[in-house]
C-alpha cells in the first residue's frame, strides 16, 4: 500500500529575478516500511521535496496525496493537524524544544493528540528506551550531545504513531559515531515496526544503509534504485 | 492547559536577567505610582477633613432657598422631628445645629466685617473641637451670653480677653441688631480668613440676639468618612422634602472639588508617561524573544501544534511577566505605605509655613485606600493584555518554512 502518491510535482521559487525550478515535475511513490534515502548535489531539491511531502509549504502545482488525503485541499489549520496525527517530523538540528527534558519533548506531542496520561507516559519510556536514552529522561536538550538530542527527537517523531517519518539531512550536524548510532537505531525501528522512514543526506555511509535511493539533480529524479 | 502554563513558566526563565529587568522595570513602576498616588490621596483626604472638620460637617441640611440667597429670612425651626430622623440613620454620628450670620464687629472707632456663628458648646465642639483652638480664656459654657472670637479679629479691633465687643447686624425679618458682649475667650482658628472674622456665639444668645427664637440656618449631618458620606447622602436626599434640602460639602465647597480634581489629573498624566515607557520595556523584551525563538516555533507549528496554542503560550507568557510585576510591586508598597501613612513626613520651611497658614498640618499624608494599589494593578494587567496581542498576532502570521529556516 502506497502511504505516499507525489503527481508531477513543482515548486517554483518566483521571488529573485530568475525563476527557479526548485522541482521541476516529480512523480513518485512510497510504500509503507521503506528506508529511503533522498540523494543529490546542494541545491538538488531535496529540501524542498521533503518540506512538500511533511505539508510544510505548498507546491506550485501537481498533487501530494498522503494515505489518500490531498493534502492541497487542507487549510493551513487542518494541515497542522493532519502533520500531527500522520507525520513525524526530524529536523537537521534545534529540534527540541529547550525548556522541555528529554521526556517532556517527547511527551509533548502526545499532549497535542490528547493522549491519556498512562499512555503517554509509558510510551514516552520505551520510545526513550529504544534510542537508547534511559536514564537521560530528565536532561534538558542543552545538557544532551548533538547525537542524543537528535535520537530524542526521533523519539518524538515515534511518539505520535505517524504514517512516515521525514528527516532532512538528520546526521549532518553529527560525527561519524553519533550518525552510525542514529542510523542504527532508525533501521532497527524500520525493521522492527516497520516504520517509514524518507531521510536526505550528502553523507555516503547513510546512502549506504537505505534500501532505497532516490537521486535529485535540478529538481528531477534521475535515477531510483531499490536494494 | 497546564502545559501550556508549564511551558510559559519556563520560557520566562530562559533568559533569566532580562525577565528580571523587564520585572524590576514594572515593579518600580508600580512602586512609584503607588506612592504617588498614596502622596496624593492623603493630602486629598487631609484636605477634605480639614475643610469638614473645621468648617462644613458632611453633609448639612437647610431651608431650601438658603444656599441660593444666604439671608437671614432662609431660616427654619429648630425640628426635633426632624433632628430625630436624621439621627435615626446608624451611620450619622453627629447632628448640629447652627445659626449663621454676618454683621459688623466693631470696638472703639475700629470696624471689620464678622462671621457670626450661633453654637451649641458641647456639641459643637464634638466635629470642630474648636474647645482645643482656645489660646486664651475659656471655652463657652452650655448657656452663656459672651463670645469667643478669632484671635486675627482681636488683634484687629484691639481687644482683649473680658472687653466688650459691639456687633451690629441685620436680624431676622429686617430688624436691625445691636449687642454687646464680652469676650470669653480667643481662638486661633485653622483657616486664616475665619480667624478674622469668626464670631462664636451660644445659639441661644444667638437667636435671642437675631430675633430668630428657635431659627437655625443649618443643621450639620456628620458621619464618619467620605465613603459613608456617599451613602447616607443618597438616602438623605431622596428622605429630605421641601421645605428643607441637604447638601453634601462637595456641593458646599465646588472649588475644593475642582482643586482635588484638577490635581489628581496631573496626576493621572504622569502616571501614564511612566506607564507608557514601561510598556515599551516589556514590549521589547517580548519582541526580542520572538525574534530570538522563530525557529522553535517554526519546529512546534510543524510538527503539529496549532498557532493559537502556542499564541496562548506567548500571551500567558507576558501575562506573567506583568503579574510577577504587579506582585512584587504591590508586595513591597502595601506595607512600605502602611508604615508611610502612619508616619507622615514632617515638612519644614516655607512649604510647612504656608500650609500651617492655610489650617493645614505641615506634613506630607499618605493614603492606604484601596484604589491606590489596584489601580497599579489593574493598569498594569490591562497594559500586559495590550502588550500580549503582540505575540498572539506574530504567531498567527508564522509561515513554517520560513521560521524554520531561521
Ligand atoms: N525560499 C527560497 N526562495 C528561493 N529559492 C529557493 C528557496 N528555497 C530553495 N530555493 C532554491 O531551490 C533550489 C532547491 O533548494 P533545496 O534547498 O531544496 O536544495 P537541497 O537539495 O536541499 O540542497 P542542500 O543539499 O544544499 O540542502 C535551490 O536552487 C535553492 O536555491
Ligand atoms: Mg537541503
Amino acid at each position: 500500500m502506497n502511504v505516499i502518491e507525489v503527481n508531477a510535482l513543482e515548486k517554483i521559487y518566483n521571488d529573485s529575478e530568475v525563476k527557479v525550478y526548485a522541482l521541476n515535475g516529480v512523480d513518485l511513490s512510497i510504500e509503507a516500511g521503506e528506508f529511503t534515502a533522498i540523494v543529490g548535489p546542494s541545491g538538488s531539491g531535496k529540501t524542498t521535496l521533503l518540506n512538500l511531502l511533511g505539508g510544510l509549504d505548498q507546491p506550485t502545482s501537481g498533487q501530494i496525496s498522503i494515505g489518500g488525503t490531498d493534502i492541497s485541499k487542507l487549510s493551513s489549520s487542518q494541515l497542522i493537524d493532519f502533520r500531527l496525527r500522520n507525520i513525524g517530523f526530524v529536523f537537521q538540528a534545534y529540534n527540541l524544544i529547550p525548556v522541555l527534558t528529554a521526556k517532556e519533548n517527547v511527551e509533548f506531542i502526545m499532549h497535542l493528540q490528547n493522549r491519556p496520561k498512562e499512555e503517554r507516559l509509558t510510551r514516552t519510556m520505551s520510545l526513550l528506551k529504544a534510542v537508547g536514552l534511559e536514564g537521560r529522561e530528565n536532561s534538558r536538550p542543552n545538557k544532551l550531545s548533538g547525537g542524543q538530542q537528535q535520537r530524542v527527537a526521533v523519539a518524538r517523531a515515534l511518539a505520535s504513531k505517524p504514517k512516515f517519518v521525514l528527516a532532512d539531512e538528520p546526521t549532518a550536524n553529527l560525527d561519524s559515531k553519533a550518525t552510525e548510532n542514529l542510523l542504527e537505531i532508525m533501521e532497527e525501528l524500520n525493521r522492527n515496526e516497520n516504520i517509514t522512514f524518507i531521510f536526505s543526506t550528502h553523507d555516503q555511509r547513510v546512502v549506504n544503509k537505505a534500501r532505497r535511493v532516490i537521486t535529485l539533480e535540478d529538481g528531477k529524479i534521475i535515477s531510483d534504485v531499490r536494494k | 492547559m497546564t502545559t501550556n502554563i508549564k511551558l510559559a513558566w519556563r520560557n520566562l526563565w530562559r533568559n533569566k536577567r532580562r525577565t528580571l529587568i523587564t520585572v524590576s522595570s514594572i515593579f518600580f513602576g508600580v512602586l512609584l505610582s503607588a506612592y504617588m498616588t498614596s502622596m496624593q490621596e492623603g493630602s486629598y483626604s487631609k484636605m477634605v477633613e480639614i475643610v469638614v472638620k473645621f468648617y462644613s460637617g458632611y453633609m448639612q441640611v437647610h431651608h431650601e432657598d438658603y444656599w441660593e440667597n444666604k439671608s437671614i429670612n432662609n431660616l427654619f425651626d429648630y425640628d426635633k422631628a426632624l433632628v430625630d430622623r436624621l439621627k435615626s440613620h446608624p451611620e450619622v454620628d453627629l447632628v448640629i445645629p447652627r445659626l449663621e450670620s454676618f454683621g459688623l464687629a466693631s470696638a472703639r472707632e475700629l470696624t471689620r466685617g464678622a462671621a457670626i456663628f450661633g453654637i451649641v458648646p458641647d456639641v459643637e465642639n464634638q466635629l470642630t473641637q474648636i474647645a482645643d483652638k482656645i489660646v486664651s480664656g475659656k471655652y463657652l459654657q452650655a448657656t452663656d451670653d459672651g463670645v469667643i472670637i478669632g484671635d486675627g479679629l482681636a488683634k484687629f479691633l484691639k481687644l482683649q480677653l473680658n472687653d466688650t465687643l459691639v456687633i451690629i447686624t441685620q436680624g431676622y425679618h429686617g430688624i436691625s441688631a445691636a449687642g454687646k458682649f464680652a469676650i470669653r475667650g480667643l481662638i486661633k482658628h485653622t483657616s486664616p480668613e475665619l480667624n478674622k472674622s469668626i464670631i462664636y456665639m451660644e445659639l441661644k444668645t444667638c437667636q435671642s440676639f437675631l430675633g430668630a427664637d428657635n431659627k437655625l440656618t443649618s443643621l450639620v449631618v456628620n458621619v464618619a468618612d467620605n465613603k459613608v458620606m456617599a451613602n447616607t447622602f443618597k438616602k438623605l436626599k431622596r428622605e429630605i422634602q421641601s421645605p428643607y434640602s441637604v447638601m453634601n460639602w462637595e456641593e458646599m465647597q465646588p472649588e475644593i472639588v475642582q482643586q482635588i480634581e484638577s490635581d489628581r489629573a496631573g496626576g493621572v498624566i504622569m502616571k501614564a508617561i511612566l506607564y507608557i515607557v514601561i510598556s515599551f520595556g516589556i514590549l521589547g523584551t517580548i519582541m526580542m524573544m520572538i525574534v530570538e525563538r522563530r525557529r522553535e516555533f517554526g519546529v512546534m507549528i510543524s510538527i503539529g501544534m496549532q498557532k493559537r496554542k502556542l499564541a496562548i503560550v506567548l500571551f500567558i507568557e507576558t501575562l506573567f511577566i506583568g503579574l510577577l510585576g504587579i506582585i512584587s510591586g504591590i508586595t513591597v508598597s502595601l506595607p512600605l505605605l502602611f508604615i508611610q501613612a502612619q508616619n507622615p513626613i514632617p515638612l519644614t520651611g516655607e512649604t510647612a509655613k504656608l500650609m500651617e497658614d492655610f489650617g493645614f498640618e505641615p506634613y506630607m499624608f499618605f493614603s492606604t485606600a484601596p484604589e491606590v494599589f489596584w489601580q497599579q494593578a489593574v493598569s498594569i494587567f490591562i497594559i500586559s493584555v495590550l502588550i500580549g496581542i503582540y505575540p498572539v498576532v506574530s504567531t498567527l502570521k508564522i509561515k513554517e518554512i520560513k521560521a524554520l529556516h531561521g
